[in-house]
């Protein structure tokens, strides 16, 4: 169990090291006129050159690299090209932001997306066609414009939730909840529609399996046998397309947060890629990156948890 | 953003597509096209190419055409739609919109089928190394969110939608290599290949006939949900002004639209509206397909239909019944199980009931074994669900009775199974051995917890108390070490061990009856006998009444006392064993005999029936 969880963070590792390596030589291409687009275009050679000294530009790519992954290393991200802030602070004020709605909205997509999918494939109906139907407009509408169209009719024109979620600290925990319901709406309707739909389907093929008819036959409870026996059966599927929708969320966040005017790593990620803004990218990307190995190896410990044959291997 | 496809490239079963070949193909086509929302996907599509491919002529201005004096303007003879905040036309900006962001979506599936199609076709016909490394690389593709990778794209070469979804498309690649491998691994060493290459085909030449033709269904539909997903992440890039300004793209229109939300909202209509009609018609489009090519779905619906109205009226007259229905026939009362002119069937589309058992009836004493045989499709397996109360949802009671010492289970007049009745019976005074015994067992829970949950909720006894009697049953059973087979899960025992687990799930609650449906078919020859020989010496020890469901005759000679031979769902002769073995009255159960003794031919051959799965050749060996 341990040398399992050793050696997927091993592995995380590698792969992290394999895209900071692939990042960094992608935006390596456009370094070149990085001291113009900061200086202005009165700069001079001279005050070009010298910024370019400052930032390390002058540099070899090779030592750029190895300079960035030492200090990567010991937690210095490196610092903004162009506001000079530290990366990691940037990230570290930012992060809480985007993550608090990303879990949230996670929580209650497999909360509401398991409940709807499990009584479509239970009750079949009209609660299946009402799923059915909602997968597809799901599917339909990014989640992005679902965002915005949120944000007029709720907000703008009906003034139910704050149109900018800005928040302080000083506001309350209500004030605080009620501007973070619209971007939260906004990233869970997708989800719950693909994901109800997805579990539907898993859970229809274990009722349909023989091993259900037997425990039936053995005289097990019907609530038991959905419960126990089929839910667990179709948990790894379900957790499949759930982490699958966390890597997506983790994409779509940056543009709700836009739309919503967070103080989320969205904007600052937005900004950064405007502007080629070399150690605040990798920064952003490698913090996503981890989180998705995380949660993966997470998937993978419950998923052997779930199924005793994949834990034996 | 990318979860939608990620999430649709693990729903298309590439088992169902395994089927259709060039075949099938004008029926699914024929279907596709009398599917009314298939129809409407295919016209909003075509409508928005012909828009695309012909904005320059439609749209009566240039793209960036702006004319300041006329911003946010309401619709008007000159502009149909209105301008935006720069006084640029909405509409005409619309149609340069659809052409971009259609040509944009289609750039990034062929790079997608560019590179998924050839490596899942190479890894799933050659696996080994390619595979291995490609399923790699899939992996850690697969765990990047598409819109921070576009981002960094983006930051690295500059705002070019173009090498966006080049990007685009290479990130969902993974969806088609899996989708191609995974067709290719299930039709790879199916016969039919197998032949090919056996007649000398080159394996380019297999791939292109043979397996090109399985995954083609398959990435129609992959491509529709992936077009719509390119178009969705390419509109929120734009969104996020990290496009090429000079281009007009719904994305951007949005993006203006979002930031004058206060002065004209409609501006923000019009891009959604098209993003949201194009890629729902892309969505609908890749469902029709699906269904085209599974139409047992439609099938599915009608069926539940046509049930609830059934449903409800047969509730109303099961209720009546119910009252009346203490007393069964007198003179009957003794019997263990007594099944009177049964009929079962399934409602089909075009709501006509389609008949699997058809008047059959036969009892069951007590310390009695009836064998009831006949081939795959006979209704043998039917009616011993229903005496059961396990049939599936979709079918119907069309006639008859069932009862069950003394008391109905399903009275006369009843279209369903009575499970309150049966619910209190199963488990504790009848069971079931399966016939496949892998799956028949929860593949998530140890042997043990299988066998005492079933004795701790029926007898009422405790756990430490089961636990004590399922070791029992196990050795009972003959197996020689139950201490580890209880704790072991299914799969780490064999199928003939898996059986003698499930012959004591059986036998652990004390029943009256045992039914058997082809206990020894999917076992080994040589345990087949074991297995008999268990069901015997535990049904004279417990005196208990046994149904066995079978094929073979001579799994009948063995074991039972009296028989009942089924064909196409009709009860076709009955009698004690002897008599039907020495003087076979009906010609059907003389061709089900001589077939097995001659043993030349699978009894499969018997009938111009669809062929059955069940019935292996090897099954002749132990008749005898």
């Amino acid at each position: 169990m341990i040398t399992f969880i050793l050696k997927r963070l091993g592995s995380g590792l590698v792969v992290l090291f394999a895209v900071s390596i692939l990042v960094f030589s992608l935006l390596y291409v456009s370094s070149g006129s990085i001291a113009r687009n900061i200086l202005g275009d009165q700069a001079t050679p001279e005050q070009l050159a010298v910024k370019e000294a400052e930032l390390g530009l002058d540099q070899p790519i090779m030592t750029r690299y190895f300079s960035w992954l030492t200090g990567a290393l010991q937690g210095d991200l490196g610092t903004s090209w162009f506001t000079s802030e530290p990366v990691a602070n940037a990230l570290a004020t930012r992060i809480p932001v985007t993550m608090t709605m990303v879990i949230v909205a996670m929580i209650l997509i497999a909360i509401i997306a398991t409940l709807i999918g499990v009584a479509a494939a239970v009750k079949r109906g009209w609660v299946d066609r009402v799923v059915q139907i909602g997968a597809i407009i799901g599917d339909s509408v990014p989640g992005f414009v679902i965002g915005i169209i949120l944000v007029t009719i709720l907000a703008i024109q009906m003034g139910l939730f704050p149109a900018t979620s800005t928040i302080s600290t000083g506001a309350g925990a209500d004030a605080w909840m009620l501007s973070l319901a619209l971007p939260v709406i906004a990233l869970l309707i997708n989800g719950v529609t693909g994901g109800a739909q997805q579990i539907r389907s898993a859970v229809i093929k274990q009722l349909e399996r023989d091993y259900v008819r037997t425990l039936r036959s053995r005289g097990i409870g019907e609530r038991e046998v959905l419960f126990k026996h089929v839910l667990r059966s179709a948990a790894p599927a379900g957790l499949t397309v759930l982490s699958l929708q966390l890597i997506g969320m983790l994409g779509g966040v940056v543009i709700i947060e836009t739309i919503f005017a967070l103080p989320g790593m969205g904007p600052l990620a937005v900004a950064a890629t405007a502007q080629s803004d070399q150690p605040v990218v990798m920064g952003v990307v490698m913090y996503t990156v981890a989180v998705v190995i995380v949660v993966n190896l997470i998937v993978d410990l419950l998923n052997g948890w779930l199924n005793p044959k994949v834990r034996v291997s | 953003m990318t979860e939608s496809v990620e999430t649709s490239a693990l729903t298309p079963a590439p088992g169902t597509s395994g089927q259709t070949g060039t075949v099938v193909r004008s029926t699914v086509l024929k279907r596709l096209f009398k599917n009314p929302l298939g129809i409407v996907a295919i016209v909003i599509l075509l409508a928005m190419a012909v828009m695309a491919v012909f904005a320059d002529v439609l749209a009566p201005f240039d793209e960036n055409f702006a004319n300041i004096s006329k911003t946010l303007a309401a619709p008007d003879a000159v502009n149909v739609l209105g301008t935006d905040s720069s006084g640029r036309d909405v509409w005409s900006r619309l149609l340069f919109g659809a052409q971009l962001t259609l040509t944009s979506a289609l750039l990034c599936a062929a790079v997608a089928i560019a590179i998924g199609l050839p490596a899942g076709l190479v890894a799933g016909y050659y696996a080994g190394k390619f595979e291995a490394v490609s399923n790699w690389v899939v992996s850690i593709l697969m765990s990047l969110p598409g819109l921070i990778v576009l981002l960094t794209i983006r930051a690295a070469f500059g705002p070019s939608v173009w090498i966006a979804m080049i990007a685009f498309g290479v990130l969902i690649s993974p969806s088609y290599f899996r989708l191609t491998r995974s067709a290719v691994q299930s039709v790879r060493n199916e016969l039919y290949v197998d032949a090919a290459r056996v007649s000398g085909l080159s394996d380019l030449s297999i791939i292109t006939r043979h397996i090109f033709s399985v995954v083609r269904a398959p990435i129609i539909i992959q491509t529709a949900a992936i077009a719509g997903v390119a178009i969705a992440i390419q509109s929120g890039l734009e969104f996020l002004g990290l496009g090429d300004p000079a281009k007009a793209t719904w994305g951007v229109m949005l993006s203006e639209g979002f930031k004058n939300v206060y002065l004209t909202p409609t501006l923000l209509f019009w891009p959604a509206f098209a993003m949201a009609l194009t890629i729902g018609a892309l969505v609908l489009l890749g469902n029709a397909i699906r269904d085209a090519l599974e139409d047992g779905e439609k099938i599915k619906h009608r069926r539940q239909k046509a049930h609830q109205v059934e449903g409800a009226a047969a509730a109303s007259a099961a209720k009546a019944a119910r009252k009346t229905i203490a007393a069964v026939e007198a003179g009957t009362e003794h019997h263990l199980v007594k099944v009177t002119n049964l009929g079962v069937g399934y409602p089909q589309a075009d709501g006509s009931i389609k008949k699997v058992v058809d008047d059959v009836s036969f009892h069951v004493d007590r310390g009695e074994i009836l064998g009831i045989v006949g081939e795959s499709g006979s209704g043998k397996s039917q009616t011993a669900f229903s005496i059961l109360g396990l049939l599936p949802d979709t079918a119907r009671i069309v006639g008859g009775a069932i009862q069950f010492d003394g008391n109905y289970t399903v009275a006369p007049g009843e279209d369903k199974v009575n499970q309150d009745r049966l619910s209190k019976l199963r488990g504790k005074r009848i069971s079931y051995i399966p016939q496949e015994p892998m799956s028949n067992l929860d593949p998530a829970f140890t042997i043990g917890y299988q066998l005492v949950t079933p004795m701790v909720r029926i007898l009422g006894i405790t756990k430490a108390e089961a636990t004590r009697r399922a070791m029992k049953l196990l050795s009972d059973v003959g197996i020689v070490n139950p201490d580890r087979t209880f704790k072991a899960y299914p799969h780490e025992v064999s199928g003939g061990m898996a059986q003698r687990v499930l012959i004591a799930g059986a036998i652990s609650c004390e029943p009256d009856l045992i039914i058997a449906d082809e206990p020894t078919t999917a076992l080994d020859v040589t345990v087949q006998a074991d297995v008999l020989d268990l069901i015997r010496d535990l049904q004279r020890r417990l005196g208990v009444g046994v149904i066995l469901v079978t094929h073979n005759f001579g799994v009948v000679a063995d074991l039972c006392d009296r028989v009942v031979v089924m064909q196409n769902g009709r009860l076709v002769e009955e009698g004690p064993v002897r008599e039907i073995l020495r003087e076979p009255k009906e010609s059907y159960t003389q061709a089900l005999l001589a077939s097995m003794l001659e043993g030349k031919e699978p009894m499969t051959m018997l009938m111009s029936a669809a062929s059955s799965s069940t019935a292996s050749p090897t099954d002749k060996e132990n008749v005898l």
